[in-house]
């Protein structure tokens, strides 16, 4: 009672001015200070009675918001005639505007012509109102069913690891403690107790967390984690559109958390990129899924995701394979994790820098852990960029120069710093081009960042100059098929655009969770996010041996064919994003794109683009970057060897022994 | 010392209409008009019925108040129904003889128009009374107009208004600097003071004085005064004051305060002490202050107590006896031929409703010493089908099963889709056969939950051509064409708030915006009566367990008892200071529970109309009440969240359950008693262990004697279970015959 906080109470009055302007639309000027004073009193009066009035009409009416049609109500309480024709079932939009001075509320009201009226459609007849029964309750335990809310809401989750004390309501422990009980007596007295003990407070005992699943739950975890690293991508996707909505997998967190992290221990050791791959697409979609309480299992999924971002080697064949694409997307998914989890109390964000950081530092870090530790920073945003990457490159150029200039040590070094030299280009060019002012002079840069100076010129002033010309083009997703299983990654095009970056915003940002998209063509009904609006996909093959041909599916005004195609996996820049794929043994197994895949079965490939087709504002930004950096496609390239095709069946079990000699770097948490 | 020197004890005096004299005064009322600009002066005030109490003065004040403003504004019509309900009133109470030949004219202008309307009415009807009056002059008044300013002239009192803020902060020092056992106790008096100072500073056209002093202390005051501080504080000038309902009852009801006698010595010693008139003056006019012997309360125990409108009930008011226990039941004989052997188990006991518990072997053959006389209510005859019911209820009990902590009840959840933001009310049927909803666009739905369709009755044509003989003429009469799961019940100009069924499921009631309450029927689906008797919003109805009689309460603030074959009331309970926002009728039958938004709970003797019981505690209007199946204990819930009990018999407060987070619409236990469910704004429903919460209290040593009741901290404990919904309001909440709970509410996303 007392505690309850007391609000203050002020007798707001409406002001004079609105007497004033109230009488000169009826046609009164001249209207005196006093007598608006007297009337503005009398009003404000008389308004806050209706009001009182209408709020018991509200709580009979059992609602929490005020309708217009209480306040009628309440006029009519008092012999007033109500106001006609102001009806409204939600809010009432009152518009705000300022100028010269004065300040006005008013309600927007549209013209309407009345042929509009007349000829439009008549609006779908309102659903009626039917009655539904579910169970809220069996003996005392809710059922989680779709029709009861998640059995714990996140703040509850939240309490449960930080609070565990206060957290346990007597009810439903109690409940919880009959149920394991089943009728025995001897454990129902001993639930007793310890609750006893528990409420007496004398010793704070946590009480035991028990993580049963029921059985239901232990299929579905057995369907879900099969369906994830199974063979077929439809059922993956449809598992990870379940794990990243479902309302109710707390209980089944810890499990899914041990899954991800000891599959990603054994599948490192066994270079097993397919599996990596999937094993992240989890993590995202768990990180997705808006009433998990993640923070408890950080110090599982944390390490993973990094092995999978500094790895030294994730493929069997690392010249070959595009455990690049692998790399970039487990980077998002830790600057992510940074954005939403980082506290002052964790510094997840200020560790991971630092690790990150160090390992890069090291003179003797491979090519690959070095791309995985830039791409890892770069992911953290322009600021980590400045401050982090820029001073480096000339280090980092004059590396990269040594391995292009110098005698060839191996083609492995020499894929590895292409890559990082395209990331560097990609990631440097739109900071830079916001550090430095205009004039873009060549040997300015290559003073300024070495080696890497006279591209990154080239780029920053294709930036610039690109920033204006695309600025209707959007976010482009490209995605990356192989043939066998039309799995797979899709990286985004652009990087999140570096207002969306900011660490204390939890709600992802839209340009996040676009990568997520599936196939749409092929399977409409999985895609899980709402992408924007419509997409275009073009899907190109060229197969060796025949003329390319261009083929595009679903839809899309074809506005640019994509001019370069070049079958062997190189670095060549080009504007499209480029897809590799190569036809496994089975031939259009699962892939809607029915291209000429009967030719020849040598090399073939396809290219799929999507094309947001309307301008969406805010990513606008990120596009024109995107456009920029032929860079970018080069790290979009997915080999998908035919190695996949084992690699699915895979199933996960205990690592017999995982080799110790493990590269992973796994950051201590 | 003794009690309080200043004013007659107010009485519960209520309005009391009997059936008889409705038609009586009703055809009369031309009369009761002509009569009106002449008035003569009765020495003859009515006493009460218990003609204990003197007449009840500052009522009536109001009553003629509210005439002349009616008057005033042209409501001919209210103001001829109002007098009719008041003349009647006063008729009866003269009728019933005891005439106090009291000298009341001579106090004031008040008492003496008044008098005068009395003896109007006692013209009219009453020929002994009528004998008294005659001969008796009328002492000319300065305006025989009494006038809405009566009621406020006791503000007329003149003093500086800048004194008022020196005069209220010395009291809040004197009071803070008194011993802590004290202070709780005298901090009581700083609402009303605040409230009444600072309306004689309005009164007076300070109104400056009057803002400052309100922006100065009004944080001082405890929070539960919040929605009326609110009021108050948009109040600024004199010309407010007349019509605000809110100031007029502060004014004519005094603030009952209960005080021990050393700290109320310790305050008047002060208070003479330093002549401080001013305050004196509004405690002996304004308050009334009950003083007890003993300790001094503590301030939980006085929060707990506090909150209402007008302070706490007045101990004497809850001294009157209550039979609680319930009415014995009919003897029914279970046919033998009924089948299998539960029939036979069973023949012969007595159809007991509730009391399964009462021990078998006693049979409870000889009557509750607490149940009052079987017919002290004329109930209605048992038809067959009311038998057969009972005995299907009786068979469903032996299935029952026994609740309690260890075996929680399955909750059934009705959700209510597309309503949008529309359902208002619900009720099921006793056998849960049946739901009907009530809705903000006017309809009544109702629904069978069971896979029998509702049907109607054949038309009158069609039913001519029936074999009146034969056996199965009742399933013959209903009309197979018409056969559906709903039915949607137009007849209502404004949202439905309140709906029920009738305890043999043929009828309906159902109460509006509109002001009416209607019957509807399930034979036929139409409406049969509409009853007009609220001129304003009826905010909840109810019938009667036995049927019959049915109660209904709304924004005028009075509670009706209807039979359904009356066109009129048969009672109305006035008394209430804010609107009646709920009703329920006591399982025996012979007493109706209100909750109102003045945040008192009244519990009304039917036959006699008085007012019984007044509860007070919530800190907020009391949308619900349930009273346990023994008839003992009642719980209400109120929009602050809280649950409190009573028991009935002492008037006393006996737990009070926290744990919802907004406001209860739903209440009640199980069939044996034994779980209490309430269903929440904040969308859950929540089981309590009731059994628990009755029998902690009655373990202690019961201070009923004086009220003053320490409640136990034990809301966790009694806490069951709390089922959340997936952003459905509980609307209602109801026990099935064998204790499955069904709740319902509409889904709002």
């Amino acid at each position: 009672m007392a505690e309850e906080k007391k609000q203050k109470l002020t007798n707001t009055l409406l002001p004079t001015e609105s007497m004033k302007a109230i009488g000169e639309s009826i046609g009164l000027s001249q209207m005196q200070e006093e007598t608006c004073q007297v009337l503005s009193e009398e009003a404000s009066y008389r308004i806050k009675e209706i009001a009182q009035d209408a709020l018991k009409f509200m709580h009979h009416g059992k609602r929490r918001k005020l309708m217009t049609s209480d306040i009628d109500y309440a006029l009519k309480l008092k012999n007033v005639e109500p106001l006609y024709g102001f009806h409204a079932q939600e809010f009432i939009p009152f518009r705000f505007a300022s100028g010269g001075g004065r300040e006005l509320y008013f309600y927007e009201e549209k013209e309407v012509e009345l042929s509009d009226i007349i000829n439009t459609p008549l609006p779908r007849v309102p659903l009626d109102v039917s009655l539904k029964a579910h169970w809220l309750s069996i003996e005392g335990v809710q059922p989680a069913i779709p029709e009861n809310p998640p059995p714990a809401s996140k703040e509850q989750q939240k309490a449960e690891s930080t609070e565990p004390l206060k957290a346990v309501k007597p009810g439903q422990e109690e409940v919880q403690m009959h149920n394991k009980g089943q009728g025995t007596a001897a454990t129902d007295a001993k639930g007793k107790d310890q609750k006893k003990l528990i409420e007496g407070s004398a010793m704070k005992l946590k009480p035991r967390s028990t993580h049963e699943l029921s059985v239901e739950q232990q299929l579905y975890y057995k369907e879900i984690t099969e369906a994830c690293v199974g063979s077929c991508e439809a059922k993956r996707a449809e598992a990870l559109q379940s794990i990243a909505t479902d309302p109710g997998l707390y209980q089944m967190l810890p499990r899914f958390s041990t899954f991800i992290s000891e599959g990603v221990r054994v599948n490192v050791v066994q270079n097993n990129l397919a599996l990596l791959i999937y094993l992240m697409r989890m993590v995202k979609a768990l990180m997705d899924n808006p009433t998990l309480y993640l923070e408890k299992y950080l110090h599982e999924l944390i390490p993973a995701v990094v092995t999978c971002i500094v790895s030294r080697q994730l493929c069997l064949r690392p010249d070959v394979d595009n455990h690049w694409a692998l790399r970039d997307f487990a980077a998002r998914l830790m600057a992510q994790t940074c954005k939403t989890f980082s506290t002052t109390t964790n510094n997840i964000q200020s560790r991971i820098t630092k690790t990150f950081t160090k390992s890069w530092l090291d003179e003797k870090t491979q090519w690959t852990t070095r791309y995985g530790c830039i791409a890892g920073l770069a992911e953290l945003g322009p600021d980590v960029i400045k401050t982090l990457i820029i001073p480096r490159l000339q280090v980092e150029g004059a590396r990269i120069k040594a391995v292009h200039e110098g005698p060839v040590v191996s083609n492995i070094d020499k894929i590895g710093a292409d890559h990082v030299q395209s990331l560097l280009l990609k990631h440097c060019a739109s900071v830079i081009a916001k550090l430095r002012s205009p004039p873009d002079n060549q040997e300015q840069y290559r003073a300024d960042y070495g080696y890497l100076g006279p591209m990154l010129c080239t780029h920053v002033v294709k930036a610039r100059s690109q920033a204006a010309i695309q600025a209707q083009q959007v976010n482009r997703t490209t995605l990356t098929i192989t043939q066998p299983r039309p799995t797979l990654t899709l990286s985004q095009g652009g990087q999140p655009s570096s207002t969306s970056r900011t660490p204390s915003i939890i709600k992802m940002p839209n340009s996040i969770t676009l990568p997520m998209q599936t196939l749409v063509s092929a399977r409409p009904s999985t895609s899980t996010q709402p992408s924007p609006p419509p997409t275009k996909f073009i899907v190109m093959s060229s197969s060796s041996g025949s003329s390319s041909t261009q083929q595009v599916i679903t839809l899309s005004s074809a506005q640019s064919a994509p001019t370069s195609t070049s079958p062997v996996t190189t670095t060549v820049p080009s504007l499209q994003p480029l897809v590799k794929l190569e036809p496994g043994g089975s031939q259009g197994t699962g892939n809607a794109v029915t291209v000429g895949s009967g030719v020849s079965r040598t090399v073939q490939k396809y290219i799929v683009v999507s094309l947001p087709s309307a301008a969406d504002g805010k990513s606008q930004n990120t596009m024109g970057q995107h456009q920029l950096s032929p860079s970018s496609s080069a790290a979009l390239e997915a080999n998908a060897v035919g190695s996949l095709n084992n690699a699915v069946t895979v199933k996960l079990e205990r690592p017999e022994s995982p080799s110790n000699g493990n590269q992973s770097p796994q950051p201590s948490h | 010392m003794a009690a309080i020197p200043d004013g007659p004890v107010k009485s519960e005096t209520e309005l009391e209409v009997k059936p008889d004299s409705v038609n009586d005064i009703a055809g009369n009322p031309n009369v009761v008009q002509g009569i009106g600009g002449t008035p003569k002066t009765s020495p003859s005030v009515a006493a009460t019925v218990a003609s204990v109490t003197p007449p009840d003065i500052t009522d009536r004040q109001t009553l003629l108040a509210v005439l002349q403003f009616l008057k005033k504004n042209k409501l001919l019509e209210s103001e001829e129904t109002l007098r009719k309900e008041s003349g009647l009133c006063l008729d009866n109470e003269e009728q019933s003889g005891s005439v106090d030949g009291g000298s009341v004219c001579a106090t004031g202008d008040a008492e003496g128009s008044d008098a005068s309307l009395l003896s109007r009415v006692s013209g009219v009807t009453s020929a002994p009374a009528a004998a008294a009056v005659t001969g008796a002059p009328v002492p000319a008044k300065g305006d025989d107009q009494p006038d809405v300013s009566v009621v406020l002239s006791a503000y007329s009192q003149q003093g500086d208004p800048a004194l008022y803020q020196v005069y209220y902060s010395g009291l809040k020092k004197f009071i803070e600097s008194v011993l802590d056992c004290h202070r709780a106790e005298l901090s009581q008096v700083f609402y009303p003071l605040f409230v009444h100072m600072y309306l004689e500073l309005v009164y007076n056209q300070h109104e400056a004085e009057a803002k400052d002093f309100f922006d100065k202390f009004h944080g001082d005051q405890e929070c539960y005064y919040q929605d009326d501080l609110r009021v108050l504080s948009g109040l600024t000038k004199k010309e407010h004051m007349k019509g605000n309902e809110t100031l007029l009852d502060f004014r004519t009801s005094k603030f009952v305060l209960r005080i021990s006698r050393d700290s109320y010595q310790l305050l008047k010693r002060h208070l003479q002490e330093r002549q401080n008139n001013q305050i004196w003056n509004i405690i002996q006019e304004h308050l009334y202050i009950d003083i007890f012997d003993g300790m001094p309360r503590s301030k939980s125990q006085i929060d707990s107590m506090s909150g209402s409108l007008a302070g706490e009930a007045r101990r004497e008011a809850n001294k009157a006896k209550v039979f609680y226990g319930l009415l014995k039941e009919p003897e029914i004989e279970v046919p033998l031929d009924d089948e299998d052997e539960e029939a036979e188990n069973e023949e012969g006991k007595p159809k007991k409703k509730k009391p399964k518990k009462d021990s078998l072997g006693s049979k409870s053959k000889k009557q509750d010493p607490n149940a009052p006389q079987q017919n002290r209510i004329p109930l209605p005859e048992l038809k067959d089908s009311d038998k057969l019911d009972k005995i299907m209820n009786m068979k469903e009990a032996t299935k029952r099963i026994r609740l309690g902590p260890d075996s929680l009840p399955s909750i059934c959840f009705y959700t209510f889709l597309n309503a949008y933001q529309g359902l208002t009310a619900v009720d099921f049927t006793d056998d849960s056969s049946l739901i009907a909803g009530g809705f903000a666009d006017s309809t009544v739905r109702v629904w069978s939950v069971t896979p029998k369709k509702l049907r109607g009755v054949k038309s009158a044509a069609d039913l001519s051509l029936i074999d009146k003989e034969s056996d199965d003429v009742l399933e013959r009469i209903m009309d197979e064409k018409t056969a559906s799961e709903s039915k949607i019940l137009y007849g209502h100009s404004g949202p439905v708030y309140g709906t029920s069924f009738s305890p043999d499921r043929n009828y309906l009631l159902s109460c509006s915006e509109d002001g009416t309450v209607r019957l509807w029927s399930l034979q036929t689906f139409t409406c049969l009566v509409g009853y007009k008797g609220h001129n304003y919003p009826v905010w909840d109805t109810q019938f009667s367990p036995y049927g019959y009689y049915f109660v209904s309460g709304g924004h005028d603030r009075v509670a009706r008892l209807w039979a359904t074959d009356h066109y009129q009331p048969l009672r109305m309970f006035s008394g209430h200071l804010a609107d009646v926002t709920s009703t329920r009728f006591h399982p025996n039958c012979n007493y109706v529970v209100t909750g109102s938004a003045d945040r008192t709970i009244r519990l009304w003797d039917v036959l006699t109309g008085n007012c019984v019981r007044i509860l007070t505690g919530h800190k907020g209007p009391i949308h619900s009440l349930a009273f346990s199946p023994n008839g003992k204990f009642l719980a209400s819930g109120a929009t602050d969240g809280r649950i409190l009990l009573w028991d009935i018999g002492h008037g006393v407060m006996i737990g009070e359950l926290k744990g919802h987070t907004d406001t209860i619409y739903a209440l009640k236990f199980s069939r044996d008693g034994e779980i209490l469910a309430s269903g929440s704004m904040d969308n859950t429903v929540k089981l309590w262990d009731a059994t628990k919460a009755f029998d902690d209290i009655e373990t202690d040593d019961f201070t009923a004697a004086t009220g003053h009741i320490t409640l136990p901290e034990n809301s966790q404990d009694i806490l069951l279970g709390t089922y959340v919904t997936k952003s459905t309001a509980v609307v209602h909440v109801h026990f099935t015959r064998r204790n499955l709970l069904l709740a319902a509410g509409s889904y709002n996303p």
